[in-house]
């Protein structure tokens, strides 16, 4: 069993896995990180969206041994109080939540390469996850907010 | 998941030394893990070939570009030389997968997709390319988006890949290292039509690793378009890869390529389109005579007769945009 | 303008969906599914998925604990040989992780003795029945005055016939039940369900158990619409299997399972026709639907339901007629019958608004129903008209061209639609307990779900009225089966049934209060049985316009909607955030039902092909554009001390038909058939 070293959230861990352990099924069932839920095993959904150095991927499709030596960050491991996850709740960009933690992370991986995305751009941008309760008007308003927000100096964001 | 084992590749040579019988090649595993999900792919092995140092995008000394087998969909799409002077590789890329499978997804996996047809992923179902011999139900049964050029008795598939669609057009070649040594494939010969043998997409041979992509300079103006159900995040019913070159503003086309996706088992280079019209004044009569000549050699399946004027109108759509963009 | 209760933990990953309690010693399931549409199994071949390393056991029907009988078919589940349909469950692995149990559910092989499959739904089906009730309890036909002579008398005659295919529901929380058995014989279940009492007394009568032995839990659930609503095999599967066990076991159903599994909206085959005069007064309103149901489980679709009360005409007949197909069953999703019916319905509206050439708001405002044609019951409140001029107005819709097919951009043919929306507005009977604490805060109880709806807020702020407090003083506890029994959260009855309770137990608990709160705090519980069956006769309905603009591709036949408006009556808006949300989460489907959305029966095999989340398609983010809902005014004193309408489906209910009817402004073109692809545009354009 190949042991794998992994950086979850600002934590370490060794383990043995399975070379078919999913990276999800590793990060929920073995590391109990179950925020990252799962929606539709197929790569389609988005909702086990999480950052593996810094890129968005779906955790579904990651085999564990391919994360090995890399960083990976859930909606866990965002320092508490994200912007996006201010925006996603002030704006009420979400319903039943299941599709929540991907639609964040993957809308964060989006400002990385845009910092300041226009309406289009973010429902170009967010192809990749699915939400079936929204209608996505509060997700895209929310996304526009955290970029507003994410591109303040850092100084006024702590005076504000 | 049947059980396999796993192994990372430093180098070229041990990828292909481990790539043993039953094992497969493990690029970002976008797509190859979930058919190991569905139990259409069983290898005993997989050989990450992520880490070969095939992560780059080179500058080639004839104004093209090298492609490293190992470069993401999300570094290709990009890179700025990418973007600016072969756009339609950029916008094919794009249009191709959200962003969480760009980030993963390589160049040369991308390539080695396999046909999203509903019976080849249902392993309860007979399939010749999944299952040589057992049958194929989609040419009777649920066929709307398989193929409307090219297929055979046994296999109606078409290739999913929209990047490959791109790069059909613009003439690259494949670098593969095989267990003989090194060789290049022009892009055209890499894919394979079904035939009597649908279960070989390609022409590669056990062992084979992609390493590189070769991509001549285009310098003339491209545009990639997909037609899909809908507005982002499906699988091209049509798509089209396109360049055009006239020797003025409205005159006679000096060069083009045109190449489309959804319609056939490869990437499908519309040759015949692109012989009537090199040397033919650009108008939208003479690109709409080249479509039909092209789509004279389609035999559509019950239910995918629509992909027919589909193409024909993407061919003279696009090719009308390159000439008044 | 509330701010969701939980939104903070889904925005943190901490609240827990039903696969996610963290329990010891848990093994996990993977089901085994026919591959047969209809036929026997002759043998169940366990043995090399038993030799697995990491394999518990391997239930099918030779060694699967019996169970008692129960209306719902579906839920006998591994009871009989019998195979109802391709995807049914016929055995499951429990094993120590969940790669070893899909693995090696793999590895069970199942023998059968297959019959010949009949799965697909024809018009002229010889095994078509009226059904006894179709769903909602209505009846299966009815007709007043002579329809067939007033059609065949009217000036203008509209006669079309329009189809909708299987839709599925597809929550992003798959179907999912963490099951246990305690030492005293109690079954827990962590599921993910509408709710929680419902599946607590079925549970219980499958399995033989008092409902005070069965304990459900569903604190947070990941959408349903509908397909959550009656408990399904997954939650008899993992309950068995622990029981079989010793162990929790959980069983998430995998998405692909879904299709066969959890239900879905059943593919309808809907003549219309409509008798108008010149002027387009309707005389003549007949509506006649087909749809389908299993082997296992008579499901039949209300889809011609809205035709008896939409709009006034003296003569009408509705009909509904079913067949059992080897197919899975069909069951609730979003709005079932209104949702396909008012499609039909609002289409042949719109076929009549072209033959008169009154303009369509016009023509339903015309035929506006003063009364409930067939009961002639008052309505309770019907704004139906002021929707329609009020979207209207804000739509512009008064500057339209009426003339279809004229209006071009470039390769692009442009055209806007109107259709009519309506829900019935349902209160059930159910319980709540509310309690005054020491420190001055309320806990109120209710074994409501949130199923993403925003239950847990709107019955807290309706309690934090009732109690004239603040919100921040309220504690909501929902999603148990231990709390007060509640209704589903289905047929958008559930906040106006919870919060009537909620409503009345705050209203007892007032009255207790004098003074200082004892330690031991203060509670009053509430009963609504009496007051919701001694309510005053009305015909209780929301209603609703929809506005769309569509963009047609010339060259793809692709369809775009750029712009969407709906207005609503819904009696009074209890949380405006969270409603708009859902009325443009409904809206958003019916974009899905007119454009995309399609489970595609493969005759061969008796099962839907397209089935994952990239073949059948929902609407993603690029597809839904400028979108609004807004409502209109209402105040509707005969619903429930809120004076509020539900809103959770109407929002769907003529969407499709709005965007249909775009589509032939655009274009020229009708498209009785759903979803509209290009396929099928190309084949018109």
């Amino acid at each position: 069993m190949p042991r794998i070293r992994v950086e979850v959230d600002g934590s370490s861990y060794e383990d043995d896995v399975e070379p078919r352990l999913l990276l999800v099924h590793y990060l929920r069932d073995r590391l109990g990180k179950v925020g990252t839920p799962v929606g539709c095993d197929t790569t389609n959904c988005g909702a086990c969206t999480v950052l593996m150095d810094g890129l968005s991927v779906k955790s579904c499709s990651v085999l564990a041994v391919q994360a090995d030596g890399r960083e990976v960050t859930t909606v866990e491991g965002l320092r508490a109080g994200h912007p996006m996850q201010r925006a996603f709740h002030e704006e009420h960009a979400l319903q039943c939540g299941y599709c929540t933690p991907g639609m964040i992370m993957a809308s964060i991986d989006l400002l990385r390469e845009n910092a300041d995305p226009s309406e289009d751009e973010i429902r170009d941008g967010l192809e990749g996850n699915l939400c079936r309760c929204t209608g996505y008007q509060n997700i895209v308003r929310a996304v526009r907010r955290a970029a507003t927000e994410m591109r303040r100096p850092a100084s006024e964001e702590v005076t504000s | 998941m049947r059980p396999f084992t796993y192994a990372r590749a430093a180098t070229e040579d041990e990828a292909v030394a481990a790539c043993t019988d039953g094992a497969a090649y493990l690029g970002g595993g976008t797509n190859l893990v979930d058919l190991m999900r569905l139990g259409v792919a069983e290898p005993a092995r997989l050989v990450d070939v992520a880490h070969l140092g095939h992560d780059r995008i080179e500058r080639r000394a004839d104004g093209g570009l090298r492609i490293g087998a190992a470069v993401t969909n999300g570094d290709l799409a990009a890179d700025r030389t990418v973007r600016a002077e072969f756009p339609l590789l950029a916008q094919a890329v794009l249009a191709g997968a959200s962003g969480q499978i760009r980030n993963l997804a390589t160049v040369g996996g991308n390539l080695l997709q396999r046909t999203r047809c509903a019976y080849f992923q249902d392993v309860t179902k007979p399939c010749n390319k999944r299952e040589p011999g057992s049958g194929c139900p989609a040419r009777e049964g649920e066929h709307r988006n398989l193929a409307i050029l090219g297929h055979s008795a046994g296999c109606v598939a078409t290739h999913p890949s929209d990047m490959a669609v791109a790069l059909a057009a613009l003439d690259a070649e494949v670098r593969v290292r095989g267990r003989e040594g090194t060789r290049t494939i022009p892009f055209g010969d890499l894919h394979r039509l079904p035939g009597t043998a649908p279960e070989r997409d390609t022409c590669l041979e056990p062992g084979d690793l992609i390493t590189a992509v070769e991509v001549p300079p285009l310098r003339m103006p491209s545009r990639f378009r997909k037609a899909r159900e809908r507005a982002s995040f499906a699988f091209a019913l049509v798509s089209i890869a396109a360049a055009l070159r006239t020797d003025v503003p409205g005159g006679t086309v000096t060069d083009v390529r045109i190449a489309l996706g959804g319609v056939a088992h490869r990437p499908w280079r519309a040759r015949r389109a692109e012989e009537r019209l090199r040397g033919a004044r650009a108008s939208g009569e003479a690109f709409l005579r080249a479509a039909e000549a092209e789509l004279e050699a389609a035999e559509p399946l019950r239910d995918n007769g629509y992909k027919v004027p589909l193409a024909r109108n993407l061919i003279v759509r696009t090719l009308s945009g390159l000439v008044a963009p | 303008m509330t701010d969701r209760l939980e939104g903070w933990e889904k925005v943190t990953g901490a609240a827990r969906y039903a696969y996610e309690y963290p329990l010891e010693n848990v093994a996990y399931l993977a089901a085994v599914q026919a591959t047969v549409a209809r036929g026997e199994i002759l043998a169940v071949d366990a043995e090399a998925a038993l030799g697995m390393p990491g394999v518990l056991a391997v239930l099918s029907g030779g060694n699967a604990p019996r169970l008692a009988p129960v209306d719902d078919g579906e839920l006998a589940v591994l009871q009989s040989r019998r195979v109802a349909y391709r995807g049914q469950f016929v055995a499951a692995v429990i094993a120590e992780t969940p790669e070893t149990a899909a693995e090696a559910a793999r590895h069970v092989r199942v023998e059968y003795a297959p019959e010949a499959a009949d799965v697909l739904l024809r018009a002229d089906h010889e095994g078509l029945y009226a059904p006894e009730k179709v769903n909602g309890g209505f009846p299966a036909d009815t007709e007043s005055g002579d329809p067939d002579a007033a059609f065949a008398a009217s000036a203008v005659r509209v006669d079309a016939t329009y189809t909708t295919p299987a839709e599925h529901n597809n929550p992003m929380e798959p179907h999912t039940t963490v099951a246990l058995w305690e030492d005293d014989g109690t079954l827990v279940l962590y599921d993910s369900n509408q709710g929680p009492s419902a599946v607590q007394s079925t549970l219980a009568e499958v399995f033989g158990l008092e409902p005070a032995q069965v304990r459900v839990i569903s604190e947070h659930v990941g959408g349903g619409f509908g397909s959550k609503g009656t408990p399904r095999p997954n939650v008899v599967l993992a309950a068995m299997a622990a029981r079989v066990t010793g162990r929790p076991v959980k069983f998430a159903v995998p998405r692909r399972q879904m299709w066969a599994t959890t239900g879905y909206r059943t593919p309808t085959i809907q003549r219309v026709r409509l008798g108008a005069g010149l002027d387009g007064r309707l005389d003549a309103v007949i509506h006649e639907v087909v749809a389908q149901t299993s082997a296992v489980r008579e499901f039949a679709e209300q889809a011609a339901v809205p035709a008896r009360m939409m709009y006034r005409a003296a003569n009408r007949r509705t009909r509904h007629r079913i067949v059992r197909l080897d197919v899975p069953s069909p069951s609730w999703m979003r709005a079932p019958g209104e949702t396909p019916g008012m499609f039909a319905l609002e289409s042949a509206m719109d076929e009549l608004a072209v033959l008169t050439g009154v303009d369509p708001v016009e023509l339903r405002v015309r035929n506006d129903a003063p009364e409930d044609p067939e009961s002639g019951l008052p309505f309770s409140s019907r704004n139906l008209v002021a929707c329609l001029r009020e979207g209207a107005a804000r739509f512009g819709w008064d500057a339209r061209d009426p003339r279809p097919g004229v209006r071009r951009e470039g390769r692009t043919l442009l055209g806007t639609g109107v259709a009519a929306a309506t829900y019935p507005a349902s209160t059930r009977p159910g319980e709540a307990v509310a309690r005054a604490e020491p420190d001055g805060t309320f806990t109120v109880r209710v074994a409501a779900a949130d199923i993403g709806t925003g239950a847990r807020t709107a019955l807290a702020v309706i309690a934090a009225d009732a109690l004239k407090t603040d919100l921040g003083k309220v504690r909501m506890e929902i999603g148990d089966s231990r709390l007060p029994r509640a209704v589903v959260a289905g047929g958008s009855a559930g906040t106006s049934s919870w919060g009537t309770a909620v409503v009345r137990a705050c209203e007892a608990l007032l009255v207790r209060l004098n003074g200082e709160i004892p330690p031991e705090g203060v509670e009053a519980r509430a009963s609504t049985a009496d007051e919701v069956r001694s309510r005053q006769k009305y015909a209780r309905h929301a209603f609703g316009a929809h506005f769309a603009e569509v963009a047609v591709d010339l060259d793809t036949g692709e369809v775009r909607v750029p712009r969407m408006l709906g207005v609503f009556a819904a009696g009074r808006i209890i949380n405006p955030k969270a409603a708009r949300s859902q009325f443009v989460g409904g809206m958003t489907m019916g974009i899905g039902m007119a454009l995309l959305e399609e489970s595609i029966m493969d005759e061969a095999f008796g099962d839907h092909v397209n089935r994952d989340l990239a073949q059948y398609h929902v609407p993603t983010c690029a597809d839904i554009r400028k979108i609004d809902a807004v409502w209109v005014p209402e105040a509707d004193p005969h619903l429930n001390p809120m004076g509020a309408k539900g809103i959770g489906e109407i929002g769907i209910v003529g969407a499709a038909a709005a965007i249909a009817n775009a589509v032939h402004h655009a274009t020229g073109a009708r498209f009785r058939d759903l979803p509209i692809t290009p396929a099928r545009v190309l084949a018109e354009l």
